[in-house]
């Protein structure tokens, strides 16, 4: 019996190296898993059929000795990053069918290790939402508290890390959608600088903002990932060259900044209890706490639902039911786009696809977008100008608790609430990490997140292995 | 905003909506644009017209691509002769 709740990607390696299972007898214990509780959870949305064939290619790298850290990991990944041959449908009906004709840049890395990519998790559809309620195959529950969701949008990766259902995942963000189901879930999770790790081959939400970002039980396990992704990529035009990837955050760094004013208000009590606890344990492991200021960061999340359904109106326009998904029957042109778009879209989506059509158009553009922008603008600047006296900064990851299934769903505003405290990071490019901080009386999760200045990852990676020794 | 406004941006995103739908959307735009509208009172003097956000530009060039025509084929909803079929245009 291989102990799945206790191994690491380290662990895992070592026992395939020394011969104590194979890379089979790994997938296998996870496959059972899968079979116990991806009904009741419904983390994945398929398993895939080619499973035997990737853990042979694993295997025999460890017999001809080529294996490396990642050599016959089991990964789960977000339904919106293209394997080739495999459905990608980004949790909507209209790519239900949609078969990827590509590989995108992170799968070619994972096979390259020759990692097993044991199958598609749920997520809310085209990553739009914070609980994984608005994917058109059905809820995700969270394994910690099936009443409870698992965080969003990729709560089926995180779900499938947490209940031992796959080693590690791979998930996307573009405002928290790692970090709060990382929260949700008890698990460690990553968003890399803008430019870190290439977008191709991703199922665009908001291109400004998105990043493929890691999951797992541990800050080594997504540090291994982040190491093996986080490389130059031609095929993403955003993708920053190699010369570029400096930060100038030493290692052994020990102030951390907290913009308290960012959270006097619309905390949990249990929450800033526990954030505050936390604080004092990195105090008294050395730690420098300071009180920052960041002005305009009151304004992310607005700034935040204006850019981004921008970015979503533009991005989806694509999907027209002509060369490829879901496609109604029309008596013209014009109608099979307005119902192939129509039935084919779920509602949160048509809801920012609109909100996005309304920012741009004339008119509004310049008191929404435009304004918008020059805030992002502003944020990053003093985001970047807190580094000058700060090493890190700290926040609670979520305002909140995981809430109960159905909750927040006729309420847009609370739902995008739940990632107030994600958005500085992605409207600046900064790397920022959710990693756990205790348990409620409850039994439920809590997450303090860290973020660094571009390109500091190593800095992140940092104090989270010395937060895990001292939580 | 009201259901005009909605209908008409309904129309730009070419996307077909119920009337019940229209409603709902109208309500839940007041809402958004309420939380959103507080960038408003956000006093800007001045900023790099430099934004960070631009294009990335290059050559067009002739490289080998790994994907398929045939897999490219099998995902057009409606074809003709290996060609994807739409509607009449004109």
């Amino acid at each position: 019996m291989i102990d799945l709740k206790n191994l690491t990607i380290e662990k895992a390696h070592e026992g395939m190296k020394k011969g104590e299972f194979t890379c089979t007898e790994l997938v296998d214990a996870y496959l059972k898993v899968i079979k116990e509780k991806n009904k009741e959870l419904n983390a994945y949305l398929e398993v895939y059929k080619d499973i035997s064939e990737q853990t042979e290619k694993a295997q025999k790298k460890f017999q001809d000795g080529s294996a490396t850290l990642l050599t016959g990991i089991p990964f789960a990944i977000k339904d919106n990053i293209l394997f080739e041959g495999h459905i990608a449908s980004a949790s909507s009906k209209i790519l239900e069918n949609y078969k990827a004709t590509y590989d995108s840049t992170v799968i070619k890395k994972l096979k390259e290790a020759g990692a097993v990519i044991i199958g598609r998790t749920n997520m809310d559809e085209f990553a739009m939402g914070s609980s994984t309620q608005t994917s058109a195959y059905g809820v995700t529950r969270n394994p910690l508290d099936p009443a409870r969701v698992p965080g969003g949008s990729s709560g089926g990766s995180a779900a499938a890390v947490a209940a031992d259902m796959a080693l590690v995942a791979l998930g996307t963000e573009t405002c928290g959608s790692v970090r709060e189901p990382a929260a949700f879930c008890g698990l460690v999770g990553l968003k890399p600088t803008y430019g870190a790790v290439s977008r191709h081959g991703i199922i665009a939400m908001g291109n400004s903002l998105d990043q493929v970002s890691p999951f797992g039980k541990n800050v080594s396990d997504v540090e291994i990932i982040f190491n093996t992704l986080s490389k130059y990529d031609p095929e993403d035009s955003t993708s920053v060259p190699e010369d570029l990837r400096v930060s100038k955050t030493k290692t052994n760094s020990k102030k951390i900044g907290v913009p308290w004013h960012l959270f006097e208000n619309g905390v949990e009590e249990v929450v800033m209890q526990n954030f505050k606890e936390s604080l004092e344990k990195l105090k008294n492991s050395g730690y420098e706490i300071v009180d920052i200021k960041l002005p305009h960061s009151p304004y992310s999340l607005a700034a935040y639902y204006i850019i981004m359904p921008a970015e979503v109106s533009t991005n989806l326009s694509r999907f027209d039911g002509i060369r490829y998904g879901y496609s109604a029957e029309g008596k013209n042109l014009l109608e099979v786009y307005k119902k192939s778009r129509g039935q084919g879209f779920g509602k949160e989506a048509r809801r920012r696809i609109l909100l996005g059509t309304y920012v741009l158009s004339h008119g509004y553009y310049d008191a929404y977008y435009n304004k918008a922008i020059k805030i992002r603008e502003k944020i990053k600047e003093e985001v970047m100008q807190a580094f000058q006296s700060v090493d890190l900064i700290a926040t609670p990851t979520v305002p909140i608790l995981p809430f109960k299934l159905g909750e927040k769903m006729d309420d847009p505003v609370a739902m995008y609430l739940c990632d107030i405290f994600s958005a500085p990071a992605n409207l600046s490019g900064v790397p920022s990490m959710a990693i756990p901080s205790g348990k409620t009386k409850e039994n439920l999760p809590l997450s303090i997140q860290f973020m660094a200045s571009h390109f500091a990852e190593n800095i992140l990676f940092e104090v989270g292995k010395k937060f895990e020794t001292i939580r | 905003m009201n259901l005009t406004d909605v209908e008409n941006l309904a129309e730009l995103a070419k996307l077909e909506l119920s009337q019940e739908e229209k409603e709902q959307i109208l309500k839940d735009m007041e809402g958004i644009l309420g939380y959103v509208k507080q960038i408003e009172e956000v006093k800007i003097a001045e900023v790099s017209p430099d934004y960070s956000v631009h294009n990335v530009w290059r050559e067009d060039e002739v490289i080998q691509k790994d994907f398929s025509q045939d897999s490219i084929k099998e995902q057009f909803p409606d074809s003709q002769d290996g060609f994807l079929k739409v509607k009449k245009i004109l």
